[in-house]
């Protein structure tokens, strides 16, 4: 018989005691298991949704409001980008693959955000070897819309569905009087593109007022380009068309969005919030983002860097001051163990003057009440362990719908490795002193007693 | 010889500073499968020189010799492991463990020894004292006849060449007083085991053939008793 089966024996012998012992270390250890695992998944979900494009570019301002805005549909946009800076975009032989993205409205049921869009973004994947799944189509007519997976089931949208879009946000109550048409679905992606409503970006530039009167276009390029694209008589051309226009409106009472939409908006007209950028090299993008701060245009942001700061500087406090308050939950189940077994030991002495008349050394006995420390402490790490992943397992399809994070259970934050490590040292040192008063017990008179 | 104790003196300290003598044993000598009673009144010191026997307790001076060897030159950790090799115990409260079961008992008491037996040798054993239906059960579902045989059986699991009993029979009652006796006198003679049983109970000394009064030759027994 071993050390550990005579103190697993001793463990039966008090079950309810050592229950609620091991119960609490388990339950100090599944909070921090759940706080790690949380803050990975966390990290996770924002690592991964901004990685497969090696830049983010964006008119000049906050990097972080960008990134957060335009990647994870958090905030307002920093501002606009001139449609031509994309066009021109094209033609830089750096650049691999650019999106163009345009964020403004929401959906006028559960206030979805609106992202206009091309194809393009579909075929890059949403993360590195992770490809959108879309069932449906993909654009054809300009008011095509696809659909995250959150919004077709929060809005209980399905393909064929028809709706509108609300005006600058949600606190906005101007309702577009445009009709989008959901043809496709994208299957869950645990990112912010669940949440989220794609419509073809030509149809986005067709909404009456997402193009700017063009006198507004021109001051815009220039203070932009420092020049405009068109001569002062297209200028006048445009503004023609733009007064005929409105009293085509007015002459038929109100909005004439068929008539808008009988002509391509002008490319001076069109506004970018972003545009996603793959470069051919991984050194091009560095040397572009590099570029962009000493220019004054636009910025080119590696997606990573702002959202490491964020969680270097908010995420990893928070996470650092929740760490060291379930590492006090564990230590203070640790002290109930050392209680727990100190509280015994004068009901034992008789017991361990017994197995010393059998024969046991001195360190044998008090090995034997540090196994006791060690199988209570080890078990409710284990048990903590399984209940952690366990109810983060029971809770992902539900966070998943609410949040639209994607839970993964197994996801095991490397701390989670040292919790044995530290749950050892913890048992020997609330076995310590137990096992101390078992080393020091007076056979003699303990069998006397 | 089995055992051969001399010179033993053994004295504790009073709250008072004072030496109290409990052991002055000038000689005492016990052959390899002898069974002898030592006959004493309570605080006559019989289970101090157990305890002096058994390594328990150091004795301040003389040399007690079992099997040819003197455990007073020994450590503490050497009388443990002596004591755990070549001693047998069987107390008067039994004093098994409440956690485990008769089998499991009978095999702590070769835990600590160096050649362990494995649990059919423990079962083996406790059907030699006839309980081989109570393998299983924890001494608290056993009446009190039979869980001083467990304690024998425990007694002999570690192949004992001296069995100490101190009043093995005290707490049972008087239909189990004499099969519990005879059960540790038979097992003593099948296996060669030297048996050495301090009571006060002149009944049970009368069935022994060397009965040795402690206030005979223990000189401190008089300041004692």
């Amino acid at each position: 018989m071993n050390l550990f089966t005579i103190a697993y024996k001793s463990i039966r012998q008090r079950a309810l005691a050592s229950s609620l012992t091991c119960l609490s270390v388990s339950l100090g250890v599944m909070l921090m298991v759940i706080v790690l695992s949380g803050f990975a998944i966390v990290e996770k979900n924002f690592s991964q949704n901004s990685i497969n494009y090696d830049l983010i570019v964006g008119p000049k301002g906050s990097s972080l409001q960008l990134i957060l805005n335009t990647v994870y549909r958090i905030g307002d946009p920093v501002g606009n980008l001139p449609y031509r800076f994309y066009r021109e975009m094209q033609d830089d032989p750096r650049i691999k693959v650019s999106v163009p993205i345009a964020l403004g409205d929401v959906t006028e049921k559960g206030s979805f955000k609106i992202v206009g869009t091309t194809t393009e973004y579909f075929k890059i994947g949403y993360a590195p070897g992770r490809s959108f799944k879309v069932a449906g189509k993909s654009f054809g007519t300009p008011f095509d819309a696809i659909i995250g997976s959150q919004v077709a089931y929060q809005n209980d949208w399905e393909i064929g569905h028809k709706f509108k879009l609300v005006h600058g946000g949600a606190e906005s109550d101007h309702v577009h009087d445009e009709e989008f048409t959901v043809i496709g679905i994208l299957a869950p992606t645990g990112t912010a593109n669940d949440k989220t409503v794609f419509v073809n970006l030509e149809g986005f530039y067709l909404i009456a007022g997402h193009d700017k009167p063009v006198r507004e276009a021109v001051k815009q390029e220039i203070e932009f380009f420092g020049n405009t694209s068109l001569t002062d008589e297209q200028i006048a051309k445009i503004e023609k068309a733009e007064i005929e226009e409105a009293e085509a409106h007015s002459a038929e009472g109100g909005h004439d969005h068929a008539h808008h939409h009988a002509h391509e908006t002008r490319e001076i007209k069109k506004d970018l919030t972003a545009i996603f950028v793959q470069t051919h090299k991984p050194i091009q993008a560095a040397l572009l983002e590099g570029q962009s701060r000493r220019g004054y245009r636009a910025q080119y942001v590696n997606p990573i860097r702002p959202i490491s700061r964020l969680m270097n500087n908010i995420v990893g406090n928070i996470r650092t001051v929740m760490f060291m308050m379930t590492s006090l939950i564990i230590v203070v189940s640790g002290v109930g163990i050392f209680v727990s077994i100190y509280n015994s030991m004068s009901d034992r002495k008789k017991e361990i003057a017994v197995m010393r008349a059998l024969g046991a050394r001195r360190q044998t006995v008090f090995s034997i009440i540090l196994a006791e420390s060690v199988l209570l402490c080890v078990t409710g790490g284990i048990l903590g362990i399984l209940m952690g992943h366990g109810l983060i397992y029971a809770s992902a399809p539900y966070i998943e719908r609410s949040a639209g994070i994607l839970v993964d259970p197994l996801t095991i934050e490397p701390l989670e490795f040292i919790l044995f490590p530290v749950l050892m040292v913890l048992a020997t040192l609330v076995g310590f002193i137990p096992g101390m008063t078992a080393y020091r017990t007076d056979v003699a008179d303990a069998l006397a007693g | 010889m089995n055992l051969s104790l001399k010179n033993i003196q053994k004295s504790y300290r009073e709250p008072s500073g004072n030496r109290l003598p409990v052991l002055d044993i000038a000689s005492y000598e016990l052959e390899r499968g002898e069974q002898a009673v030592l006959l004493g009144s309570s605080g006559g010191g019989k289970t101090t020189l157990l305890n002096v026997i058994s390594g328990i307790t150091a004795p301040d001076s003389g040399s007690v010799v079992i099997d040819g060897i003197d455990i007073t030159k020994l450590h503490e950790v050497g009388r443990d492991r002596f004591r755990a090799a070549k001693i047998g115990f069987v107390f008067q409260t039994f004093n098994l463990l409440p956690a485990f079961s008769a089998v499991e008992n009978v095999l702590l008491g070769s835990t600590f020894a160096s050649r362990a037996i494995n649990r059919q040798e423990a079962a083996s054993l406790l059907k030699s004292v006839g309980l081989d239906h109570r393998l299983d059960h924890k001494p608290g579902q056993m009446s009190v006849g039979e869980q001083q045989r467990v304690a024998v059986a425990r007694a002999l699991a570690n192949r004992p060449v001296l069995l100490l009993a101190d009043e093995p029979t005290a707490n049972v009652d008087q239909s189990n007083q004499d099969g519990i006796l005879k059960l540790i006198r038979e097992s003593c003679v099948e296996h060669q085991i030297s048996l050495m049983l301090v009571t006060h109970s002149q009944e049970v000394a009368d069935q022994f053939d060397r009965v040795d009064q402690l206030i005979e030759f223990n000189r401190a027994g008089a300041t004692t008793s």
